[in-house]
């Protein structure tokens, strides 16, 4: 590992401050993932910026019904908080299926939306990979790629990246329509979720949208007021990432879909949020007819590879389920 | 680049200067020659680092040293008192919950954790209804103590072991 200086700046400002004047500095959250690819020689700061007790680890109400929570809230305490269970369901299940119980009371709210990919090229400093040293290849395009991306790929030129995005919380998030408050050099911003990850496009060594030193202060939900849900499909029951998994929210009435929030989860270099579906649940009817033939709209755009082509119909799959499991009122 | 930390472990204070690269596993192991917490996999994976930061189950290998700061750390070690063992130690052994023990101080820990987690309420992910109360049914033990492998395979084990200490806390029905 490369040898560090460590600070705990007294506050915000002063953390910003000294990440942003230091091109190979970083922020510490729980350091559950950045402690990891340290070890492995994959990250390689040379400032740590400890973040985790300075940010904020209070969840509070909002004055529309939404709540805001601090980026320093651990991924164990959000999953518990009565409002979060009572309200937005989905993404107390979506924490709870990810991880363990260690680290869930370590990791933190800013550092799970940051989590890097868990691609095995990524994390294997003797491969290719076009994400960790641009330009180097992928070493997935044509190597193990069982559980990588089947849609919004990069799958040819120097951009090559067929990684996922490996966050439960953030798939969730994604369907909750989630801001970010973001704090730079330059003073506060808000990102919507959705702009916050980026697909790899020409550059995926770039995971985020954020600029060097901008910090995570919290992320705010807006008010949902109908039923979520969150499902994971993998590969042992407990204790390991998505194959596929889906966050959704429905309102219906009458049989009718009022309302619709589908996102997907180990399909892409972002969490996924499936607008196409959406679009074409609202305004139909509540079944799984209707549903299977939203899912298979969406994923129409969907471009597998040799060996995850498994993942269209196991997403398809677990949207009907998913939401069939909210038209039958359960939560 | 060596910086001066004090460690508090298992009642104890230990005043010592760290690398900052060293992480809580290897100061407790290789400076205070506490070796209850086990090194299995160092990325997080497999659970025998766990011991509890201010009561709370954490991985020790992937917490810096100088991160601790004032918190409290208690390793299987610790939470025997007294030279008496703890009422989990006397389950695991009661319930011939290991064979080769590598995992077990990880384990106990972790259980130390679960029974805690449960107290206050926390839902886990096979708790049908968030919004409920839970009950540490075999089903939900195992899915909580899921961070926790053993090569051994005592899991059969583990569980009833695990479940006596609930149930005698109240938090097993
Ligand atoms: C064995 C294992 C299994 C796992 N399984 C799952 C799983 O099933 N599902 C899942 O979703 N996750 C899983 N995880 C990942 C885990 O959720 C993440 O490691 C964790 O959420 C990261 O949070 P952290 O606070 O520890 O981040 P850190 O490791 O501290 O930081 C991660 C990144 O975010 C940056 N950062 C941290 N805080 C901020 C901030 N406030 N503002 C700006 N930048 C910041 C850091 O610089 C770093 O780049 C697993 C991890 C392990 C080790
Ligand atoms: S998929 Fe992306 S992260 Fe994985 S090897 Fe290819 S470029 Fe690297
Ligand atoms: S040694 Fe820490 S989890 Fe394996
Ligand atoms: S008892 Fe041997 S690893 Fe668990």
């Amino acid at each position: 590992m490369r040898e560090f200086r460590y600070e705990q700046p007294p506050d915000v400002a002063g953390a910003v401050a000294l990440v942003a004047g230091a091109p190979d500095g970083a922020f510490l959250g729980g350091g559950t993932n950045l402690v990891d690819l340290m070890k492995l020689g994959v990250a390689t700061p040379d400032l740590l910026v400890d973040v985790r007790e300075l940010t904020s680890r209070e969840i509070t109400d909002l004055p529309d019904g939404g709540v805001r929570i601090g980026a320093g809230v651990p991924n164990a305490d959000l999953a518990a908080d009565r409002r979060v269970r009572e309200r937005f369901s989905v993404l107390a299940q979506a924490l709870l299926a990810g991880a363990s119980g260690q680290l869930r009371n370590r990791a933190t709210t800013g550092g799970n939306l940051l989590q890097r990919t868990r691609c095995g090229y990524f994390t294997d400093v003797t491969k290719p990979c076009n994400k960790r040293l641009p330009g180097s290849g992928c070493g997935a395009l044509e190597g193990v790629h069982r559980n990588h991306a089947i849609l919004g790929q990069t799958l040819d030129g120097p951009g090559t990246c067929v990684a996922t995005h490996p966050s439960d919380m953030a798939v969730a998030m994604l369907a909750l329509d989630a801001v970010v408050r973001v704090l730079g050099p330059d003073g506060e911003r808000a990102v919507p979720l959705a702009e916050l990850h980026r697909l790899p496009g020409e550059d995926p060594s770039r995971d985020t949208t954020l600029r060097h030193g901008e910090l995570i202060t919290a992320i705010d939900l807006p008010p949902l007021g109908f039923p979520s849900r969150y499902r994971k499909a993998r590969d042992r029951a407990s204790f390991a990432f998505a194959l596929v998994s889906v966050a959704a929210a429905l309102r219906v009435e009458d049989g009718v879909v009022r309302e619709a929030r589908l996102a997907l989860g180990g399909v892409a270099h972002t969490p996924w949020r499936a607008l196409t579906a959406e679009r074409a649940l609202v305004g139909g009817p509540a079944t799984e007819d209707a549903f299977a033939a939203a899912a298979a709209e969406e994923l129409e755009a969907a471009t597998p590879l040799r060996d995850n082509g498994f993942k269209v119909p196991l997403a398809r799959n677990l949207v009907v389920r998913t939401l069939a499991d909210l038209t039958e009122g359960s939560r | 680049m060596d910086t001066e930390i004090t460690l508090r472990v298992d009642g104890a204070a230990h005043p010592l200067a760290v690398d900052t690269r060293t992480t809580l596993l290897d100061a407790l192991r290789e400076r205070l020659r506490n070796t209850s917490p086990k090194k299995g996999c160092d990325h997080g994976q497999c659970g025998a680092c766990t011991v509890l930061l201010d009561g709370r189950r954490v991985n020790s290998c992937l917490v810096l040293a100088v991160t601790v700061g004032d918190a409290e750390v208690t390793t299987s070690d610790g939470l025997a008192a007294d030279g008496q063992p703890h009422r989990l130690h006397r389950s695991f052994v009661e319930y011939d919950a290991f064979q080769c023990g590598y995992c077990t101080p990880g384990q106990v820990c972790s259980a130390a954790g679960v029974i805690e987690e449960a107290r206050q309420g926390w839902p886990s992910a096979v708790t049908g209804d968030v919004t409920d109360e839970p009950d540490l049914t075999d089903a939900e033990i195992r899915e909580r103590m899921s961070g926790n492998l053993c090569r051994c395979a005592a899991y059969a084990n583990i569980v009833p072991a695990v479940a006596a200490v609930a149930q005698s806390e109240g938090v097993r029905r």
